[in-house]
């Protein structure tokens, strides 16, 4: 230990890291303590502001393929907690907090036709909590933080979703299904981790890695990376692991489910892409065979059959939430191709299928507003009288199904290319056959809002409302035409990781 | 107090030296096994005790609902502004070194207590809370139906 320190050297520069994390943090004991409705959201929306300020920075400061490293009470790796920034997590931090500062504005407007005034305070709090849990498991570069944020988060948004019960009932058992299956999840996250530590006797990433490397085919050591990927797979929702996620997007309030559809499965599958390449040794051949023989092929039937279930969902928050199941399936195959392009195409479609799920659910809160119940046939000529969200819900569903000119079309076509290049026609042509699902499954509500007799005289909702849905809907124009901050940014995350 | 009058005497009179074992275990955390966690435990045990022995209506009056979710917030608070006061004077997160300099020993002396003490408040009062929503679901027993 250092005895001669007489003096901090640190800057607020250097900070950034987990001023990342710890800004939301201290915010939310505040919130309980003043208790003030207004105040709260006020202040939530701030924390969220200088939350997103600082991931640009962090994006800013890492974008030419360097890693900041933070060491946590000055205790130096691998005794001490270490955060980590390179391209990959900066990206999703930035993600997250965007995501987050705009579903605060849409709350001020929506939040009080979900849920009770006095549960409000609570409510934020709870809400900065969970981006506390999912802005440290991203930044962390300890495995047992991982695990510490992933419970923080979840616990929230356990309680996030059952916030849904004033308006419906069903959100209760929605959370509780939620609860026990992402405590399995958590379970088997937390027994890999402990292999982990038993083979390697480190928490810390990188040293685990050295570790790993050396000690070559390890039994406990491909247990530990089995349960890893179960209890990953459960939190973010691969296919016959994703039980939870319809019911708990479907009756959680609509701010909730936008900011979860929006990240934490994203965040989920970010922990699944770090141990394999920072934890483990991606290029070990049960790691590539595990993935190959597994997640592929579950990858493939999430993206056909949970797009096939959508087709036939009457309710719209659930056909949504069957649409992310097979976004996941995306994700998850760009991953297990095991190619720089395809992890860089799975990166790129986190943040942009990120942007398109939080517009349409956002929309589609806006349309709750009006009509109180989310069937599509009570939307019916809604495309008249609520022209500017529905609008907006079409780009959202042109950037779903991957049209030209829209964020979807960048990542779908980065997948296609990575699977050709892979070699796997058959791969590339069932994920056209599932994006024409998509466009269905989108046509499908587009016609009910521009083609039906309208069935209510409803009015458009107010500027504070659509000012947020218009800037995720132009977020995904943007990301489709200008692709300098996901693309490239990926391509750097994805040479970090691989390298 | 002709209900359970054993009960009730030795509950009044062990409530006292429960918190008091919990202050013993909360600030000998750093010598001896124990620290926030446990201390917090045992100190929110005293106001269960007596919540179960003489009502919940009871302990809510020594204890009310709102003053257990804000001191739990604080609990917090303190945790995360002695990590904030490193950062301030220009050190990591939770540095103790940052609170004397020139003494890194005592430093992480009254770091560790103060952070300890974080985490006691918060286990105390997040304890109590949870009991309080629990037992405040099921319909209170008149004392004579025991």
């Amino acid at each position: 230990m250092a005895s001669e320190i007489k003096q901090g050297t640190l800057d607020f520069i250097n900070h950034l890291p987990i001023l990342q994390v710890i800004t939301p943090m201290l915010i939310a004991p505040v919130l309980v303590v003043l208790n003030n409705k207004t105040l709260s959201w006020l202040l939530s929306f701030v924390g969220a502001l200088a939350c997103l300020l600082i991931s640009v920075l962090l994006l800013q400061a890492v974008s030419d393929g360097s890693t900041l490293r933070y060491y946590l009470g000055g205790w130096v790796p691998p005794i001490g907690i270490e955060y980590r920034i390179d391209a990959a997590n900066a990206l999703l931090l930035f993600l997250i907090s965007m995501i987050s500062a705009i579903v605060l504005i849409f709350s001020y407007s929506s939040l009080h036709a979900e849920i009770p005034e006095d549960k409000h305070t609570l409510f934020y709090a709870c809400f900065l909590l969970c981006l506390t849990g999912l802005l440290g498991v991203v930044a962390t570069a300890d495995i047992f933080n991982v695990f510490v944020f992933l419970e923080i988060s979840s616990l929230s948004t356990y309680v996030l979703v059952a916030q849904g019960s004033y308006l419906d009932r069903r959100a209760l058992s929605a959370s509780f299904n939620y609860l026990i299956m992402g405590t399995i999840g958590a379970t088997f996250f937390v027994i890999g981790i402990g292999y982990l530590y038993m083979a390697t006797g480190s928490l810390n990433m990188m040293d685990i890695a050295e570790r790993v490397s050396q000690l070559g085919q390890n039994r406990t050591i491909q247990a530990g990376f089995a349960f890893i990927v179960v209890g990953m797979g459960l939190k973010l929702a691969m296919v016959p692991l994703h039980v939870w996620l319809p019911n708990a997007y479907t009756y959680a309030p609509t701010v909730v489910t936008c900011f979860l559809a929006a990240t934490a499965t994203k965040v989920a599958l970010y922990v699944l892409i770090r141990f394999v390449f920072s934890v483990f040794n991606y290029e070990d051949s049960f790691v590539n065979e595990l993935f190959f023989l597994l997640l592929m092929p579950l990858a493939i039937i999430a993206m056909i059959a949970a797009s096939v279930i959508a087709i036939f969902k009457q309710n719209l928050k659930k056909l949504l939430a069957y649409s992310s199941l097979a976004q996941i399936g995306y994700m998850l195959l760009g991953l297990s191709l095991m190619s720089q392009k395809g992890l860089a195409s799975s990166l790129v479609h986190m943040v942009n299928h990120g942007f398109t799920k939080a517009a349409l659910f956002m929309s589609l809160g806006a349309f709750m507003l009006n009509t109180k119940n989310i069937y599509i046939k009570s939307l019916k000529g809604l495309g008249k009288s609520m022209p500017f969200t529905s609008a907006a819900f079409v780009i959202g569903g042109l950037s779903l199904i991957g049209v030209p000119g829209t964020a979807g079309f960048i990542s779908k076509w980065l997948l296609l290319e990575a699977a050709i290049e892979a070699g796997y026609w058959l791969i590339a042509i069932l994920i056209v056959v599932s994006s024409l699902f998509a466009v269905i499954y989108i046509w499908k509500i587009i016609e009910v809002l521009y083609f039906s007799e309208r069935a209510g005289s409803y009015r458009e909702v107010s500027v504070v409302t659509l000012i947020p849905i218009w800037i995720l809907a132009l977020f995904c124009i943007f990301l489709g035409i200008n692709t300098s901050l996901t693309v490239d940014v990926a391509n750097i995350a994805a040479d970090v990781l691989f390298n | 107090m002709k209900h359970h009058l054993i009960l009730k005497v030795i509950t009044k009179f062990m409530v006292g030296v429960i918190v008091l074992f919990g202050l013993y275990v909360q600030f000998h955390g750093d010598y001896s096994p124990g620290g926030g966690f446990q201390a917090g435990v045992i100190i929110a045990a005293a106001f269960i005790l007596y919540g179960i022995v003489m009502g919940l209506e009871n302990v809510q009056k020594v204890m009310p609902i709102w003053f257990a979710q804000k001191a739990a917030a604080i609990g917090v608070l303190v945790y995360a502004l002695t990590g904030v006061f490193s950062i301030v004077f220009g050190f990591e997160f939770l540095n103790y070194h940052a609170i004397s300099p020139e003494h890194p020993k005592h430093g992480q002396h009254y770091g560790i207590i103060l952070v300890e003490l974080g985490v006691g408040i918060t286990v105390t009062f997040v304890m109590i809370a949870i009991y309080y929503s629990f037992a405040g679901r099921t319909p209170r027993l008149d004392d004579k139906e025991w």
